[in-house]
């Protein structure tokens, strides 16, 4: 069940979520309730953040990862939205095609970094392959789930107008699969982040991941929390910039608007 | 003259053990600018007969004719209100209306004068603008109805478009089409199971019988028009109601007599 709440009830609720995890963290550190090692102080983190930025990995590394992220995952969409609508569509489609993506999404992209290492080496191509064979694959079925859920008596009554069935396709399937398509977008977009950073964990030369892993050489705590925050907050950017989106491409979903 | 006719229409969903068989020998002559209502038991086939002849589904016997043509598939020759909103939630009203005039290939000015023009028929002056998510039910259908007699369609073919409406907004849905069909004159085959609302708009209502659906008759309604809610107190519209009533009653019977 959805309550309706007036939106600064919302804010305030988020705000307040957010501030008691950092109060939480202050806490924690500062009292010296759990060591330094462990959990590092806002102060050294806040301190490790201006450090990278000084040693100029701080943007860098961020801009390598969005760039594979994005370069990746838009592979990924470009590819399966137009598959997903012939999966939907076409009975031929989906007897020669659903099988196999059915079988190809339940291996972990995980088992398949040593592969893609193996064909692709440590490059950003072997990181686009990952966010593609984590993404790709699930893509194709939403898609496929969002056009096929499309109203019935939309496409009916659009042929009794008078519409072939290709206007069909591209005046009323498309359009009305917008909303749905834009919401799997969304959320692949986020696996994409965490494909990346198992990539980058593994074999890399830079990114955010590659950050991660050569700071627990060091013990680098800080730094380690540093690159963490920085790939949360990315991440709900992105959120934001797709719930955005989806309210100017999709202005006249009935639902576009409902949520903050 | 006979703008419409069935003749030993017959249809069944499925095969083997699972096979339903929907409509039986159905025979229908629907005269032009008749507004012939069809009633019938839940489940009996209306939405069938209606589908086959609005060309989205097939029969699998007999013939079907318009204007002494076969039907094959949809057509922008019959127009179709749907009992679920269709309209296309992306276009505003006057988009909606303007669809199958595009599909035409009608230039945009004269698209525009057509759908303004419908618009303004069905009362929705001044709401060219708006989007379907800001439109209530009883505006929905009425956009419904302009989208499909902007095309000028020869029929004009109702699946219960006021079945998802409240009773005040049905009455007033049911004095709009009414007030339409007056002016239009469109040949309308129209599925209700309200009793009441075929008695109010038929010229002949037709009582089909239970599943597998067939005509069992056909009821002059000889109540003058125009008409209006002031038509259902007469005296004329009792008897006719009662007439159908008593023939559904008795199909219904039947029907459980033999579960
Ligand atoms: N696509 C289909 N596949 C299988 N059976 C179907 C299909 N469409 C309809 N039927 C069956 O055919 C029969 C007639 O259905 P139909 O929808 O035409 O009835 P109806 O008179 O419109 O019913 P209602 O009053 O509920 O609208 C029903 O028993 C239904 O279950
Ligand atoms: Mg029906």
């Amino acid at each position: 069940m959805v309550r309706i709440l007036g939106r600064n009830i919302y804010s305030t609720l988020t705000l307040s979520s957010f501030t008691f995890i950092l109060l939480m963290w202050f806490a924690l550190s500062y009292s010296g309730a759990v060591k330094e090692l462990f959990l590092p102080s806002p102060g050294s983190v806040l301190q490790a953040l201006g450090e990278m930025h000084e040693e100029g990995i701080l943007v860098d590394y961020t801009l390598d990862s969005t760039y594979r992220v994005v370069v990746g995952w838009i592979m990924a969409v470009i590819v399966s939205i137009p598959l997903g609508m012939l999966v939907a569509t076409s009975k031929k489609a989906e007897a020669i095609l659903t099988p196999v993506i059915e079988f190809a999404r339940y291996l972990p992209v995980v088992a398949m970094v040593p592969l893609t290492l193996l064909y692709f080496g440590i490059g950003d191509l072997q990181k686009f392959a990952v966010i593609f064979l984590g993404t790709f694959f699930q893509l194709v079925l939403m898609v496929s789930d969002v056009v096929a859920g499309v109203q019935r008596d939309l496409l009916r009554a659009a042929a009794t107008l008078g519409a072939s069935r290709w206007q069909i396709y591209r005046l009323v399937l498309m359009p009305a699969s917008l909303p749905g398509i834009m919401d799997s977008l969304r959320i692949t977009i986020g696996w994409a982040w965490t494909y990346l950073v198992v990539a980058e964990l593994v074999a890399a030369n830079s990114g955010l991941g590659h950050m991660i892993l050569k700071s627990q050489r060091f013990l680098a705590t800080d730094r380690m929390f540093a690159g963490l925050i920085i790939i949360g907050l990315l991440g709900l950017a992105t959120d934001l910039f797709f719930k955005w989106l989806t309210r100017v491409v999709v202005p006249w979903n009935e639902k576009a608007g409902g949520k903050a | 003259m006979n703008k419409l006719v069935l003749n030993g229409v017959g249809k069944t969903f499925g095969t083997g053990g699972k096979a339903v068989e929907a409509l039986s020998d159905i025979n229908l002559c629907i005269a032009e600018n008749e507004l012939a209502v069809i009633v019938g038991p839940s489940g009996c086939g209306k939405s069938t007969l209606l589908n086959i002849v609005a060309g989205l589904e097939q029969a699998d016997s007999g013939v079907i004719t318009m204007n002494n043509r076969n039907i094959e598939g949809p057509g922008a020759d019959r127009g179709v209100v749907f009992q679920s909103y269709t309209l296309f939630p992306w276009l505003t009203v006057q988009q909606n209306v303007e669809f199958g005039l595009k599909i035409k290939g009608i230039n945009a000015k004269e698209r525009q004068e057509i759908a303004r023009h419908y618009i303004n028929l069905v009362g929705l002056g001044g709401f060219e603008g708006a989007l379907p998510k800001a439109l209530s039910g009883g505006m929905k259908q009425r956009v419904a109805i302009a989208r499909a007699l902007a095309n000028k369609p020869e029929m004009l073919l109702m699946d219960e478009p006021f079945g998802a409406l409240d009773a005040q907004t049905r009455l007033i849905m049911q004095e709009l089409l009414l007030s339409v069909w007056e002016k239009e004159r469109t040949t309308i085959l129209f599925i209700t199971h309200d009793i009441d609302e075929a008695v109010l708009l038929a010229d002949n209502v037709y009582v089909m019988s239970r599943r597998p659906g067939r005509i069992r008759c056909r009821i002059q309604v000889p109540i003058p028009r125009p008409r209006d809610h002031r038509s259902t107190v007469s005296p004329e519209f009792s008897a006719v109601k009662k007439e159908i009533m008593e023939m559904l009653w008795e199909e219904s019977r039947t029907a459980a007599n033999e579960r």
